[in-house]
């Protein structure tokens, strides 16, 4: 089946690649770029591990075709940190001990990213719907809405 | 899970998109958000040849009140329609729809059109639209067509769109003043299907009687049910209490669920009835009555 070249922005920067039409954007990221921090955790639009920026809007990256990135913007979690400084979310995350097994920490960042930018001081409520789309099995996310005001509170 | 091989294709105008479909037909299925055709094809329930993919079709995102319709177009974001004013201001009922449908992130990227063309009966719009008396262009070789919402749905998984049709825009008449419509949807956690919901969609006239009613519901049969026997017997009545529990109770009569993990038929027929009540009299609210 046919191949497209494709050019897609990665955390800022530029990556060509020829993938295969059935290629899904979270492959290309994990297995083609090789960054893992993107994790795949249901693979069937449920669970949000896999969740990366698009052209800066939250996505399941397991539900979208590589190609379809093609001359777009994705932002994943190894863009958070800046020279080597944890960002916000990471530090909150951390502070309040927002994770355990870690599975789902990638794609709760990268919700949490979001919403930060379109929303500088969100309620707990406006938090939860926001990571609604995101499973966490192990915190009952009382920690993660926490590392996400901690960030909220360290951005401002 | 990796979808079986097919070949892609990024149509940049809306005339080469179809032209795709004529050349491929029944090979062929549009892209539009994506969100439920590719988890269809990633567990291998669905293959097809030829991916159309119409986001890079421009034209196709607005929502706007024009000759005395609101018109979606078919690849609108449900997260766009979620934070339209208009939508918000004037439209409840299709505020309360968007807000349920999946995720926050998979709102992101799926599309009103593709909510209807997707022709499941356990998506949210189609009930919505239903209530509300839509109709929906699609686009082929030939031009434009126009479909009323209650023709387009024909089964499971099945629309009077033809195999080279693209949904290109939903039109709703703009209710008159004292309208009000709702919404509720009943679902076990964010992003399941419903295990029942109910639209309702109502006028009322000068002293309070019911001018018009669009009731329909979710995931209640092989395709989206229109409550066909409570509209009939709420026309020109009094919304009072006593009305609004016979004809949720017909509506529950109208509707056909079958058993699954979310309930049996008949907590499924009981649950109908319950969210038909709250949704007749949350329109009824917002529509300025009692």
């Amino acid at each position: 089946m046919a191949k497209h070249k494709i050019g897609v922005s990665v955390n800022g920067t530029g990556c060509e690649a020829e993938v295969e039409s059935r290629l899904l954007l979270v492959h290309f990221i994990r297995d083609m770029l090789r960054l893992t921090g993107t994790h795949i955790g249901c693979d069937t639009t449920h669970c949000g591990a896999c969740t990366v920026l698009l052209d800066g809007e939250p996505v399941k990256s397991c539900t979208v075709l590589a190609v379809q990135a093609d001359g777009r913007e994705v932002m994943t979690v190894e863009g958070l940190e800046q020279n080597g400084q944890l960002h916000p979310l990471q530090e909150g995350f951390w502070e309040k001990h927002g994770l355990q097994c870690g599975y789902c920490t990638p794609g709760m960042m990268m919700t949490g990213y979001a919403l930060l930018k379109s929303n500088a001081k969100p309620s707990e409520e406006e938090i939860r719907k926001a990571i609604s789309g995101n499973l966490c099995r192990c915190t009952g996310y009382v920690n993660i809405v926490k590392a996400v005001q901690h960030a909220a509170a360290r951005l401002r | 899970m990796i979808p079986a091989s097919f070949d892609y294709h990024a149509p940049k105008t809306l005339s080469e998109a179809v032209g795709l479909l004529e050349r491929y037909r029944d090979e062929a299925k549009v892209l539009s958000g994506g969100q439920s055709l590719l988890p269809l094809l990633k567990l291998r329930l669905g293959q097809v040849a030829h991916v159309v993919d119409i986001g890079r079709v421009p034209g196709l995102e607005y929502i706007k009140e024009e000759g005395g319709f609101l018109k979606i177009g078919g690849r609108t974001r449900e997260s766009t329609l979620e934070r339209s004013e208009l939508i918000r201001s004037k439209y409840p009922i299709l505020a309360d729809t968007t807000a349920v449908i999946a995720d926050p992130l998979v709102r992101n990227l799926a599309t009103v059109g593709g909510n209807l063309a997707h022709g499941d009966p356990a998506n949210d719009h189609p009930a919505t639209m239903l209530a509300l008396g839509a109709e929906v262009v699609a686009t082929g070789p030939k031009g434009e067509r126009t479909i009323p919402i209650e023709k387009f749905f024909i089964g499971l998984f099945t629309t009077a769109l033809a195999p080279d049709e693209i949904l290109t825009e939903i039109k709703i008449p703009i209710p008159p003043p004292r309208s009000g419509g709702a919404y509720l949807k009943l679902e076990r956690k964010v992003g399941d299907f419903a295990t029942a919901a109910s639209a309702a969609q109502l006028t009322l006239g000068k002293n309070g009687e019911v001018e018009r009613v669009g009731l329909a519901l979710t995931n209640a049969g092989p395709k989206p049910v229109k409550a066909n026997q409570a509209e009939r017997y709420l026309k020109g009545k009094q919304l009072d209490d006593k009305a609004i529990a016979e004809a949720a109770r017909l509506a529950s009569q109208d509707c056909d669920p079958t058993a699954d993990r979310r309930g049996s038929v008949e907590y499924k027929r009981e649950m109908a009835r319950v969210l038909s009540t709250r949704a007749l009299k949350k329109a009824a609210q917002r529509a300025g009555g009692q």
